[in-house]
């Protein structure tokens, strides 16, 4: 599990026990504040695709609007990526790019 | 695409025909199975499709609690972040991938499970532990719901893969290969009819023929047959007149007039005869091998 997110949804998700450091100092999370560059969460977000580790990335849904694009170019079934709310964002399921999908299927 | 013209390229024969009606049975066969499938991964799906609606609100309420909980002890504790970052070493939570068969479809399931040391056992030692805990317990909860909603969320993934490949399979067995197929097979009836006409028509058309010569030599036959008489009834004076030899000559020659209708029996003895009548019945022999050649092709 990999996860990307500001510092309270990550503090509470390593409390939980997802933390991992592996033998090359990479770290699975990476914690997004206002000061964080739009390059390095792409960066970060494109590395834990690309890993074998990992098998589900948790995004926080206002940072997975600013990388939209890629979370979009995404079509692999692994990982996979969860949009998940955040202490200051509270959830719309209307921006999820999997329920898009399930609309879009269904027509509406 | 799927124009009355669209046939397979084969050499319209018995053979390509029982093999075009097998392929065709395949076909069919396999458009039937491949729709079940279909309809079996599509109900498979928009199962999956209200869980995963289902599972994104209630973890939307989960991660809420969680929030509020790790507020909590935010308030009593202090900023735990940076203690929490730097603790960081191995992964107590660990998530592994299972395959679910879904009618030949491998869909991974994901299966948390906890492993190792808690990192963070000394978090909150000097107040609020039990807060800090609380908070590690509801998070848990939470990140094994997100676990959940993950695997459904590749199911997800995976099945619509699927279901359009099936779905493009059935559409193209139905609507191209199966009427390639008809079409091959009503182009071969069609062509080994008219090869059936056009066999039975030469037939007559050889027949005729041939029975246009048959007569044409029976007419030439008798005649030839008068005019033999007509030279023998003459030979026979003649031989009458050489002497000795004329006894088997006119033995011979009377063969030879009875087995103008046996040709094989007449040549032998014809052969067989003496000098003198080899003479008479030299013209003989073609004519007679013609008539036989004719007899025994009808």
């Amino acid at each position: 599990m990999a996860a990307i997110g500001d510092e309270d949804s990550i503090t509470g998700l390593l409390l939980a026990g997802i933390g991992h450091i592996d033998s090359h100092q990479r770290k699975n999370f990476l914690v997004v504040d206002a000061k964080t560059p739009l390059s390095t969460v792409e960066e970060a977000f494109q590395g834990f695709t690309k890993r074998k580790d990992i098998a589900i990335i948790l995004i926080n849904q206002h940072i997975a609007e600013e990388i939209r694009p890629l979370i979009e170019e995404h079509d692999q079934a692994f990982p996979t990526i969860l949009e998940i709310p955040s202490k200051d964002h509270p959830y719309d399921p209307e921006k999820d790019s999997v329920l898009k999908r399930v609309r879009r299927l269904f027509g509406e | 695409m799927s124009g009355a013209n669209n046939r397979l390229a084969v050499f319209p024969t018995r053979m390509t025909l029982s093999v075009m009606k097998q392929k065709l049975k395949g076909a069919q066969t396999g458009h039937s199975l491949l729709k079940r499938k279909s309809e079996a991964l599509t109900k498979r799906f928009r199962d999956i499709v209200k869980k995963i609606d289902d599972a994104k609100r209630l973890m939307g309420k989960v991660m809420q609690v969680a929030s509020f909980s790790l507020a909590e002890v935010t308030y009593i504790t202090g900023d735990i972040g940076y203690q929490v970052q730097e603790s960081v070493k191995n992964a107590q939570f660990r998530v592994r991938a299972k395959q679910e068969n879904v009618s030949g479809v491998m869909l991974p399931v994901f299966e948390s499970y906890q492993e190792g040391a808690n990192a963070n056992e000394l978090t909150g030692l000097g107040r609020g532990g039990q807060q800090v805990q609380k908070c590690k317990d509801t998070y848990i909860k939470a990140v094994e719901t997100l676990v959940e909603l993950a695997s459904l969320q590749t199911a997800f993934v995976i099945l619509d893969e699927v279901i359009k490949l099936t779905n493009r399979r059935v559409n193209a067995i139905e609507h191209i290969i199966i009427p390639r197929y008809e079409n091959t097979i009503t182009h071969i009836i069609s062509e080994l009819d008219e090869q059936d006409r056009e066999e039975f028509f030469r037939l007559k058309k050889v027949q005729g023929k041939k029975k246009q010569a048959a007569a044409r030599d029976t007419l030439e036959r008798e005649a030839r047959q008068a005019e033999e008489a007509a030279q023998r009834s003459a030979g026979s004076g003649d031989a009458a007149l050489t002497g000795k030899g004329s006894g088997h000559s006119a033995d011979a020659s009377g063969h030879s007039v009875a087995a103008s209708g046996h040709s094989a029996d007449a040549s032998g003895h014809s052969v067989a005869g003496s000098d003198h009548t080899a003479t008479a019945s030299l013209s003989e022999p073609g004519d007679l091998l013609g008539g036989d050649d004719e007899d025994v092709i009808f």
